[in-house]
């Protein structure tokens, strides 16, 4: 390999000023920018469909509009969203929400064509101004600080010109000027610790892969991201491929990897597509393959698609997996940075660490170590669901409270319920308390309060949840996850799943909360692996902090959530109900809901499958239907001769 | 060489040397089921082989430590037994207990290590799993008796150490996972016929070699 007379420093200049000059182009002919977010949360809510209303717009009515893409934003809760940029109307960039193929039509008319931005329907103006509020003003957006998704939503996801246009690549022109024991020095004084879960220093894991004295080294990076309900890593990749491969660049150049992987799930279409796009962009822009900007390093990012078994996205089941064995975990150490994919050293990062890396690169370890707390500096990205008013992907510092996050930048729990548990970490993490919403989460505080970072995945439940549900809900998971190699884990948690299950069912014996503490504590300490040592944690803290969940649940046969159906009963109050009112009756899908000789409603204890149908379909003006727990609460209304059950009727 | 201490006796061993091995050498009983000499890495999987180490905080499996410097080693702490007796107790409730039918009855490593550990080979009635007992007939020569397997994978290492391609494999998840030979071929199969090694190698009754015509229930010796 010979380099060439320019520095990377000036390859990566010229680069960026094509790019500009490009990007500029594409604006300038089109004085409308209209933005639609289309990563997979956008698809689901229907993005393809707006997207394709407003090109049909454009090449009808000849618009002088153009219509990018970009990836998620974070905001899933208001998807499809949309961005118009259109500054001959006088107004800033404006950000719609839930735009469906209806309001681009009318957003068309009434704005593209006719100047109105029909304000009832904009969430916010992009920035600061006179004539409304920005969306920055709003908790949601305002609030939180982004590293990693800074760019995501904003730029195209399928245009190299446009990251690079922005600065991207910039921070690896700069890490190609340093030698690769300074860049590891870099992370390191930064504090980076390892988003894939645990929480691992960066700088640490690079510098014993570097330090190993061997012919070839690897980099991985882990795209696995088997947690339910986990998706970040995935919205990173549609949202901002660029910086993601940046980052392995920079990483592969540190650790003197000659090799490179992406392990990515196949049930990640999208993101593999996306990904494959801008990895054949960077070989096009000699940003990958041999002499990368000039320089005399080079290297090839593969990308290789797994089954998606939530155990590969541990380690050392991931590097089996990639040698093309069952994916089972292997006993550590060796770790892998000292003899990992096909014994060679291997360093294994998370997609979110590998794109944190070149903004630290770029600003510098002492701006990273601004941000977040003194052991966990930067950001995390939390996927908030479940009861929150606003829920999706938020970026936030290391060391914000719970209630901050779920509060303030969520807006909240709707409907005025109280705040009951959080579920922090997925299938490896823990259900907190009111008792730890002041507490600032960050790997260790978490780690204290026996649950963890994990994915960042963050379940926030109100006062109608059933936290012993959650825990046999986990452990479903893990149950059918374990990949069987060790005993505690492949039958210790079948047990666990067996004994919760019997709570739900108001079927457990005395002495199950006992066998659940002990049996938990035993497969922690006796696994093997990362999946069998942390899948007790949803039991072990719910049984230390919602104990009264689990008491009522084993001695009254009563379920304080209202949750598990085999202890529940809904009936109708009939001091509520409205004489001749049938809104229920529709809607049960057992015909369990009857007419009372007062020509009110009753529930048919026996046929109702407690799917709570009838409480949705109840008008709130009367709210007549009530859950109780145990179901023997439940007042007894009979059935009248004259309504007999249905399958009667035709029997 | 380097110096042990286990169970207060004192022993040297060459360094790199396995600390399972080397207590079994010596005479001092670790309880193992997953243990294979000739393995270049353990499996690790059973759970039993537990010890503590001075200056480590938890038990370690004896299989996974590679003496490097003098150790200080207990192999029967209360954390030890506690954690071997659960994972025993736990093999047990998913084994298909029936040892007056079963062909490896006395010679089988679960019934020394209840007796060494003390625990009943019927385990309390809340951890039973109930599951039928099975023959399991896919490999042409082997019956495999999934409901007396457990899973160390000595079968499947031997004959991938032993041979190019093991004729066993796992599959499954979970309290699923089963160990199953898949499609024949002639070549290996006619191996197996001379090989016989991961039979012998099966600590429990879960591998027999079938005699042509031999009905699942009978022994061959
Ligand atoms: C059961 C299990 C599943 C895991 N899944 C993932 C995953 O999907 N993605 C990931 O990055 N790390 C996952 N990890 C953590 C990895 O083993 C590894 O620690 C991580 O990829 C290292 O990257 P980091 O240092 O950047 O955090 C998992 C660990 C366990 C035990
Ligand atoms: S809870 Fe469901 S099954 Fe029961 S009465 Fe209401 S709608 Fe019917
Ligand atoms: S494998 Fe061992 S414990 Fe199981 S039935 Fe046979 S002899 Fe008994
Ligand atoms: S008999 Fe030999 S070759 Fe056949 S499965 Fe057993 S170990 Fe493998
Ligand atoms: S068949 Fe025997 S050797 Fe093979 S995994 Fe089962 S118990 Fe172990
Ligand atoms: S299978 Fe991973 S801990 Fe047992
Ligand atoms: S012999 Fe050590 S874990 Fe099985």
């Amino acid at each position: 390999m010979s380099a060439s007379e320019t520095s990377p420093l000036e390859a990566w200049t010229a680069l960026q000023a094509e790019a500009q000059q490009r990007e500029r182009q594409r604006a300038t002919g089109h004085p409308i920018q209209i933005t639609v977010g289309l990563a997979s949360c956008g698809i689901a809510a229907g993005g393809m469909e707006t997207q394709a209303a407003f090109a049909e717009a454009i090449a009808t009515q000849g618009l002088p509009a153009e219509l990018r893409t970009v990836g998620c934003c974070g905001h899933c809760y208001a998807e499809p969203v949309v961005i118009i940029d259109h500054p001959q109307s006088g107004f800033p960039a404006l950000f719609y929400h839930e735009v469906n193929p209806g309001k681009v039509h009318m957003l068309v008319r009434n704005f593209l064509l006719g100047g109105d931005p029909c304000l009832e329907h904009v969430m916010g103006a992009m920035e600061a101004n006179d004539l409304l509020p920005a969306v920055n003003d709003f908790a949601r957006f305002g609030l939180e600080k982004r590293i990693v998704m800074e760019r995501c939503g904003r730029i195209d996801p399928a245009s190299i010109a446009a990251y690079l246009a922005d600065g991207g690549y910039g921070a690896l022109a700069s890490a190609l000027a340093l030698s690769p024991a300074e860049i590891v020095a870099r992370i390191t004084a930064a504090g980076l610790r390892g988003r894939g879960g645990a929480g691992y220093p960066t700088g640490e894991k690079w510098r014993l892969a570097a330090s190993q004295s061997a012919t070839e080294r690897h980099l991985i990076c882990n795209a696995d991201e088997g947690d339910p309900g986990a998706y970040m890593d995935r919205t990173l990749i549609e949202s901002n491929p660029h910086q993601l491969i940046e980052g392995m660049l920079i990483a592969a150049y540190a650790v003197g990897a000659s090799r490179a992987k992406i392990y990515i799930r196949a049930e990640y279409p999208l993101a593999v597509s996306t990904l494959e796009v801008a990895l054949a962009q960077a070989r096009q822009h000699g940003l990958l393959g041999d002499a990368i900007l000039g320089s005399h390093f080079g290297i090839e990012i593969e990308i290789f698609q797994g089954s998606g078994a939530f155990v590969c996205g541990e380690e050392t089941a991931l590097i089996r997996s990639m040698e093309g064995f069952r994916g089972t975990p292997r006993h550590r150490p060796p770790y892998p940075s000292v003899s990992g994919l096909f014994d060679a050293p291997t360093v294994i990062n998370n997609v979110k660490t590998l794109s944190i890396v070149p903004p630290i690169i770029a600003k510098g370890a002492d701006w990273f170590r601004g941000i977040g707390t003194a052991e966990s500096p930067g950001t995390a990205i939390f996927s908030v669901v479940g009861d929150v008013t606003h829920p999706g992907l938020v970026e936030i510092p290391m060391g914000v409270t719970l209630r901050h996050l779920i509060f303030d930048v969520c807006g909240g729990i709707p409907d005025q319920k109280h705040f009951k548990a959080a579920q922090i970490g997925g299938p490896s993490g823990g259900c907190l308390n009111e008792t730890f919403l002041d507490t600032p989460i960050d790997f260790d505080t978490l780690a204290e309060a026996g649950a963890m970072m994990g994915s960042g995945g963050l379940v926030v439940m109100n006062a109608e949840s059933c936290m012993v549900d959650v825990a046999r809900f986990f452990l479903e998971f893990t149950q059918k996850e374990s990949c069987g190699k060790c005993a505690f884990c492949r039958i210790g948690t079948h047990h666990l799943l067996t004994c919760l299950e019997a709570l739900t069912k108001g079927k457990a014996e005395a002495g199950a909360l006992e066998l659940l503490q002990t049996l938990s504590e035993d497969i922690c300490n006796g696994s093997l692996c990362g999946l069998g040592k942390t899948a007790p944690n949803p039991v072990l803290t719910s049984l230390r902090h919602f104990a009264e969940d689990y008491r009522a649940h084993l001695e009254q046969q009563r379920c304080p959530g209202l949750t598990c159906r085999p202890l529940i009963a809904h009936y109708i109050d009939l001091e509520k109900c409205a004489r001749g009112c049938d809104a229920c009756v529709g809607v049960c899908p057992v015909a369990a809901v009857f007419t009372t000789s007062t020509r009110k409603k009753g529930i048919d204890i026996d046929l109702c499958i407690q799917c709570g149908e009838c409480i949705a379909a109840c008008p709130p003006q009367y709210d007549a239907v009530r859950v109780v727990s145990p179901p023997a609460l439940a007042p007894r209304v009979e059935r009248p001769q004259t309504d007999p059950p249905k399958n009667a009727e035709e029997g | 060489m380097v110096e042990l201490i286990v169970d207060g006796h004192r022993m040297t061993v060459p360094p790199g040397q396995q600390l399972l091995a080397a207590c079994l050498a010596e005479g001092i009983y670790i309880p193992h089921l997953c243990h294979l000499e000739e393995a270049p890495r353990p499996a690790a999987a059973c759970r039993l082989c537990f010890v503590e180490i001075a200056g480590v905080p938890a038990p370690q499996p004896a299989c996974t430590i590679r003496v490097a410097s003098a150790l200080k080693v207990r192999t029967d702490t209360p954390a030890v037994r506690r954690l071997q007796r659960m994972a025993l107790r736990l093999l047990l409730s998913a084994h298909h207990i029936d040892c007056r039918r079963c062909h490896a009855n006395r010679a089988c490593a679960l019934q020394s290590i209840a007796r060494f550990l003390k625990v009943g080979l019927h385990p309390k009635p809340l951890m039973a799993i109930a599951r039928p007992d099975e023959v399991d007939r896919h490999h042409p020569f082997i019956d495999h008796y999934p409901r007396r397997c457990v899973l160390c994978g000595r079968c499947v290492r031997t004959c991938r150490n032993g041979n190019d391609h093991p004729q066993f494999s796992f599959t499954g998840r979970g309290i699923d996972t089963v160990v199953r030979h898949y499609a024949s071929n002639l070549a290996l199969d006619k191996r197996c016929s001379e090989c016989r090694r991961c039979v012998a190698a099966c600590p429990v009754g879960a591998l027999q070699w079938r005699r042509e015509g031999a009905g699942a229930s009978e022994s061959v010796d």
